[in-house]
């Protein structure tokens, strides 16, 4: 593996003062994907608030759960999400190329029609305009314009990397192309739907029953498995070295990692559908690739932590690189529980529970919040040419804060979900169920109220962050006592 | 002569061509054996397109996000099938567009919930779920009430379901509108509009109101939901898949 160190010396020492990288571009999308975050999250507070008291859905239409619960989604998955994976995609692209992003203002194009194909879905939810199926809710003259927007960014994605002046496609870029080539893919067969009127906003998937089931699960879970998950992967594969300033740990293994992850992944969507009427042949594939997928999902934890080989000691004094790393352990974390999950007992005592919400959010707040944090971190000083963060101390703060609320939240889902699945299938002494449906939903009050305590420190965390951002934007510098001694200078001193 | 995979990190389209090729799999397996499997649909009779009426009310059911919190799907197990009834069978959702199976029961599974309870009740329900059910935390939705329902363009809803194969007739098509009014006038004749969609329930849903409210068409749809099949055609041991 001759090219081990040869890539991981171009990733570090290709001069940017030579070539015009195009970094508005990302600067915009880092602003972006920040205020969406909070609008996304603090939908999602008010959801969680709605079920703790449901006095908050003040019984208007637009404000009630149905119509709040897609606008979170969408908006941590998609605006938020979307964006950074956008943002950091045309950076990590450019840089790993040595190449300005290709089609000139193609890319701004892109940007603006992605905030576009945002604002048309949160409208839409607003008024009820959805589809009803879970993570492609959007209706489809919102999904042709996603369509027509997606195309322009994979040209210019593989546009940059076809003009490349770098012989090797690093590996960061293999994971952004299998998220946007497989995006396209799942998007467009799922919402293949035929409008009422050509007027109206209304349409009728082409799919029924239990082939739509399956189209969505398929969807649905990959959604997690490309958009959440392989193309934050990418991130991982750029920012990790760079901010601990060591090479990608093994060549050979993000090889394995790549493409066994994208191959499993597809197969565990039926997971999503144990015990329905969907065939249990399809069942049994969905478990046995789900269970498979932990494998390659901890090829990649490893290949990721293991980065820091040789540098370990800068966790002590960096805490974007801290950041980067508990995301890293929660991906494997999310990524044991998914399989366990997926094994139809456990599944049937999960399944409709607070425990599948759970498991989510460990991944989402977890996993793809905290690398999209540390990217970002990473990023703003170098994009605003600071020498270095407005506050370390912050970052620090910033971390605690949203792991305290992260580990409220899904210990408590874990609880109301095992404490609901358990109370459904109760029986007493005479034979007869124990419980109401009513009284498990009642058992769950104190749990939704942790909840959207544990919800509200992690806003809360990602509020410090955009303060924080914006003072270094604005190039201003916090004088603060150093992490444990170490002149705080230092760490971004060297990188910058 | 490189290698496939020096050709793939070096070359984006041997990059982008194996890549579809590995994420093609899975889903091709998984997803197309179920349009030309018999099996996968079981064979029992009574599965009728929707009544207009109904189809308006799961559009609303659709609107409000109502698959968020309640499933429709029941799981083959003893709790379930004392709390909720018959395991779900494909066949019972073989006309929805889309499916409304749902993740997550943060309210009750709803594939049986027709006819288990009056009309007053899911009125009050829906309209205040606490005054029914002090520990509820439904959102309250008698805005249902106060909306006339839209269904001019009722026609072309059915048109456009029979487009994705939904055995709607000429013969539904044309008397969709009269049949949403057919479906809340009790006093009527109804036999024309129940001999198009068997087992149809003729009712004013919401009797508080005089015009038709989305209120009416949501009811409606609730009252059908797990009532058409007849499960004493329903033979377990050849629908095992």
């Amino acid at each position: 593996m001759n090219h081990v160190n040869a890539q991981a010396m171009t990733a570090s020492t290709a001069n940017p003062s030579q070539i015009d990288y195009n970094e508005d571009i990302v600067k915009a999308g880092v602003i972006a994907a920040m205020v969406w975050s909070l609008a996304g999250m603090a939908a999602g507070l008010l959801a969680a608030l709605q079920l703790a008291w449901p006095a908050f859905n003040l019984d208007l239409p637009w404000l009630s759960f149905g119509r709040i619960r897609p606008i979170h989604t969408s908006g941590v998955i998609f605006a938020f999400g979307g964006n950074v994976l956008m943002a950091t995609s045309f950076y990590v692209v450019q840089r790993t190329c040595r190449a300005r992003l290709f089609g000139g203002d193609l890319g701004w194009v892109v940007f603006w029609g992605y905030q576009l194909f945002l604002l048309m879905a949160v409208a839409g939810y607003l008024m009820g305009v959805t589809q009803s199926k879970e993570y492609a809710e959007p209706e489809w003259y919102v999904d042709l314009w996603l369509t027509i927007v997606w195309v322009l960014y994979a040209i210019v994605f593989f546009g940059t990397l076809a003009i490349r002046r770098e012989p090797h496609i690093y590996v960061a870029n293999w994971f952004y192309a299998a998220f946007i080539i497989t995006i396209a893919l799942l998007h467009i067969i799922n919402n293949l739907a035929v409008p009422v009127s050509f007027t109206g906003a209304k349409s009728y998937v082409v799919w029924a029953g239990v082939q739509d089931a399956m189209t969505q699960w398929w969807y649905g879970h990959n959604a997690v498995g490309f958009f959440l998950t392989a193309g934050f992967l990418g991130m991982m594969y750029y920012f990790v070295p760079k901010q601990a300033d060591r090479p990608v740990y093994s060549y050979r293994l993000s090889i394995v990692h790549f493409w066994s992850l994208i191959f499993l992944y597809i197969w565990a969507g039926p997971h999503h559908l144990h015990y329905t009427a969907l065939p249990d042949w399809a069942q049994t594939l969905g478990m046995t690739f789900s269970i498979m997928l932990w494998m390659p999902s901890w090829g990649g934890m490893i290949n990721g932590v293991m980065t820091l080989s040789g540098a370990w000691e800068k966790l002590r004094t960096d805490p974007v690189l801290r950041l980067m790393v508990v995301a890293i352990a929660f991906y494997g974390m999310s990524t044991f529980e998914g399989p366990v999950m997926s094994i139809k007992a456990v599944n049937a005592l999960s399944h409709y529970t607070d425990w599948t919400v759970g498991h989510v959010h460990s991944g989402a707040l977890g996993w793809v919040g905290f690398i999209s944090f540390g990217s970002i971190y990473y990023l703003v000083p170098k994009l605003w040419k600071r020498p270095r963060l407005y506050s370390i101390r912050l970052v620090d703060m910033h971390l605690w804060v949203a792991t305290i609320g992260i580990v409220l939240y899904i210990t408590a889902m874990w609880i109301s979900g095992i404490l609901q699945g358990l109370m459904w299938r109760a029986y007493d002494k005479l034979g007869f169920l124990q419980y109401s449906f009513v009284e498990t939903v009642e058992a769950m009050h104190p749990f939704y109220v942790i909840r959207a305590l544990g919800g509200g420190l992690y806003i809360f965390g990602a509020l410090v962050m955009c303060w924080n951002l914006w003072q270094t934007a604005h190039g201003r510098l916090r004088d603060e006592r150093p992490m444990l001694g170490a002149p705080t200078a230092a760490p971004a001193a060297s990188r910058a | 002569m490189p290698t496939l995979h020096e050709r793939a990190e070096t070359n984006s389209f041997w990059l982008i061509l194996l890549t579809l090729i590995v994420v093609a799999i899975g889903g091709i397996v998984q997803m197309v054996p179920l349009f030309y499997l018999e099996s996968t649909i079981e064979k029992v009779s009574g599965v009728r397109p929707y009544t207009p009426l109904e189809l308006m009310g799961r559009n609303i059911y659709v609107r409000e996000g109502c698959y968020l919190c309640h499933s429709q799907q029941v799981r083959p197990f003893r709790d379930e099938a004392e709390r909720y009834g018959h395991y779900s069978l494909a066949a019972e959702s073989m006309y929805d567009h889309p499916f409304q199976w749902g993740s997550k029961r943060t309210g009750p599974d709803l594939a049986r919930v027709g006819a288990r309870y009056s009309d007053e009740w899911h009125v009050a329900h829906l309209t205040n779920p606490r005054t029914v059910v002090p520990e509820s935390v439904m959102p309250g939705y008698g805005f249902l009430s106060r909306q006339p329902l839209e269904y001019g363009d009722i026609e072309a809803h059915l048109r456009t379901n029979r487009t994705v194969g939904v055995p709607y007739t000429e013969d539904m098509i044309k008397n969709a509108k009269a049949d949403v009014a057919a479906q809340t006038a009790p006093d009527a004749d109804p036999a024309a509009f129940v001999a198009r969609y068997p087992k149809a329930v003729v009712r004013k849903f919401n009797a508080g109101e005089r015009e038709i409210t989305e209120m009416d068409a949501l009811v409606a749809y609730l009252q059908m939901l797990g009532t058409l099949v007849d499960f004493s055609t329903f033979e377990t041991a050849k629908n095992i898949r």
